[in-house]
């Protein structure tokens, strides 16, 4: 029941042991168990089937089957291919810092996805890297959002601007980065009240504040237990707002994280960073191969 | 599925359906490999019987007894538990809300003693539900919290108790240890309590769900699951599987970040939901 990858492809190249070259017929099991591991791991259905038929040209011809290990050689083609996707050595991970500070960082997402919380780990990230930080409370809807990120602000020593009367998410976002010049802080992360992609007078807000802003990045907050609706969430977050990275939290369980091949396919956009656990420091830069490897359940 | 035939294009486009839905690939196969026998016994004739008998099939697996656990000692305790961020404590909100419209005298307890302004949270919806808190300090013992709670709740004579709890991966020994000795804690002073342990779902979540069903059903016995966040595009599939396999009733639906946004689960719905398409 709990076979791997590896054992599944090992016991479908048994079969086919002696057959000089892959061909489309004889590669179809081996295939087939990608295509089911893919699944059960939260890759959206449409992206398996378009990343399913790229391996496949990939391993067509290629000579595996003479090998003494098959099996390994048919992983590293999927393995290889999928690390490609998922960025292979994108240089586009890091921040980019604006030259001329403060740099507006805009985080948005689902209700839930780690937001807030990702908003302290980049802020102690920064911090770390001799930055002078200010956090936005600009989740004016959530029970408690403002002092939630108040908390979070006191235990690393960073500014939190928040307006407790103020209605107006754009007013409060205008605000803060003109306070942030004055004070001459070197970066602003401006937490966003979680909202569905389908709420269009929400996700017309974040529209507003980026307008009002201009932020240099707008990262989207995905949890890697999401499955397959992570594509039409994604997609529309890019449509709207042009999305220009990816942090995917919670990766300190289980889940097999299908949803960081999904999000990447729909919106081309580069994953940054990892989060692997509540606390502030349980930060990590995005690595592809490892990724690759976790989805595959190797 | 506005077809003619029964062929095998028309169960890839089901397989689609379901896959998309989050239902899974495993339990999806096992479901149409059932009509796929029905189908070449040509019990099933056309595309209506499939559909229909497939509707059958997943409604059978989720229309089991779902009503809350009937107890004549008071408080009646509830304690709800979950991963980080599927709506424990709005879900909270939500049912206090539900319990105080029916005439009950409900009390919350702040359980979660550690996620950041985690009791501030519980405290705003306790105003707004207009019904008593008990809460510590920030990074108190969440077992002596929820005792206290028990023995407050008892001596004022409250009908319900609904206890939060912090967020946590069930992957986590020591967190999924540390439930454990809420639940056991709660015993010392009611020993029929909780009467009711809700694992809160995010009908976002993927098949990840499953093991979170599982591993927490193994640590503290889920009497019920709530899914949350059925108002986004999400289907919430996974349940499917997990109701299949772990026999647990989804007892709630969230809908919205309001507190009036839930609803008893009802499987004819979330079975209707399932088979319409989204785009
Ligand atoms: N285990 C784990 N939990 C996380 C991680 N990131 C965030 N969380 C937890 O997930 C829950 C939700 O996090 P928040 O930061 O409040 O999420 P949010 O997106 O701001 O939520 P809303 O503002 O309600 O939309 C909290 O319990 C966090 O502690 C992570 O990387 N790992
Ligand atoms: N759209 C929608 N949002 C919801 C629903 N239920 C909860 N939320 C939102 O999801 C986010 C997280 O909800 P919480 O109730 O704080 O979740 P939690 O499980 O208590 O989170 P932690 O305590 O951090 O683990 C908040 O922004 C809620 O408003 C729902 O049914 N629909
Ligand atoms: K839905
Ligand atoms: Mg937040
Ligand atoms: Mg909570």
């Amino acid at each position: 029941m709990f076979a791997t990858l590896h054992d599944k492809l090992n016991a479908v190249f048994k079969k086919i042991k002696g057959q000089a070259k892959i061909t489309e017929d004889n590669i179809k099991d081996a295939v087939k168990q990608v295509r089911l591991a893919l699944l059960e791991a939260d890759v959206n259905y449409k992206v398996v089937k378009k990343f399913i038929s790229a391996v496949q040209e990939k391993a067509l011809g290629e000579e595996v089957l003479k090998s003494l290990t098959p099996d390994q050689v048919f992983i590293k083609i999927v393995h290889d291919e999928l690390v490609n996707v998922l960025g292979g050595d994108d240089q586009s991970t890091k921040i980019k810092l604006n030259p001329i500070p403060p740099t507006k960082i805009m985080l948005v997402g689902l209700q839930g996805s780690g937001k807030t919380t990702t908003a302290g780990k980049l802020a102690k990230y920064f911090q770390k890297n001799g930055k002078d930080v200010l956090l936005v409370a600009d989740d004016i809807y959530r029970p408690a959002a403002i002092d939630q990120l108040e908390i979070l602000g006191k235990q690393l020593k960073v500014d939190v601007f928040s307006k407790r009367d103020e209605q107006d998410a754009v007013k409060i976002a205008k605000e803060a980065v003109q306070h942030a010049k004055s004070a001459a802080k070197d970066v602003v992360i401006i937490d966003t009240a979680g909202r569905l992609h389908i709420d269009e007078t929400l996700m017309e807000e974040l529209k507003n504040i980026k307008e009002a802003i201009n932020p240099d990045e707008i990262l989207f907050v995905a949890d890697a237990m999401t499955g397959q609706d992570a594509v039409n969430v994604a997609k529309t977050f890019n449509e709207m707002l042009d999305i220009t990275g990816v942090i995917l939290t919670k990766l300190d369980g289980d889940a097999r994280g299908g949803a960081a091949l999904s999000i990447r396919e729909v919106t081309g956009k580069p994953l940054k960073f990892v989060g692997t656990g509540e606390k502030l420091d349980a930060f990590e830069p995005f690595y592809p191969d490892r990724m690759a490897s976790r989805i595959l359940g190797m | 599925l506005g077809k003619k035939e029964i062929d095998e294009e028309l169960l890839e486009e089901l397989e689609e359906l379901f896959v998309t839905s989050d239902i899974g690939i495993n339990t999806t196969l096992k479901i149409i490999d059932a009509v796929r026998d029905e189908v070449s016994r040509k019990v099933l004739k056309n595309p209506e019987d499939l559909k229909n008998s497939i509707k059958n099939k997943i409604f059978e697996i989720l229309n089991i007894d779902n009503s809350l656990k009937q107890v004549d000692e008071k408080p009646y305790v509830i304690l709800v538990v979950g991963v980080n961020g599927v709506g424990k404590t709005t879900t909270i909100a939500k049912i206090a809300k539900m319990f105080k419209d029916n005439g009950l005298k409900t009390m919350l307890a702040a359980g979660d003693t550690f996620r950041a302004a985690a009791i501030d949270q519980l405290q705003v919806w306790a105003d707004r539900v207009d019904v008593p808190i008990v809460k510590q300090q920030e990074g108190s013992d969440p077992a002596a919290v929820i005792y206290d709670a028990v023995v407050s709740a008892k001596a004022k004579g409250y009908d319900v108790l609904i206890a939060d709890t912090a967020g946590r991966l069930h992957t986590k020994y020591n967190l999924m240890n540390e439930l454990k000795k809420i639940v056991r804690v709660v015993k010392k002073e009611m020993p029929n309590a909780p009467h009711e342990i809700l694992l809160v779902l995010d009908a976002t979540s993927g098949q990840n769900a499953i093991n979170q069903a599982k591993i927490f059903n193994e640590a503290v016995g889920v009497t019920g699951i709530v899914l949350t966040k059925l108002d986004g595009t999400a289907k919430g599939g996974v349940i499917v599987g997990i109701v299949d396999e772990l026999k647990i009733p989804v007892k709630f639906i969230g809908f919205g970040e309001g507190m009036d946004d839930l609803k008893p689960f009802d499987a004819k719905t979330f079975v209707d939901a399932l088979f319409e398409k989204n785009d």
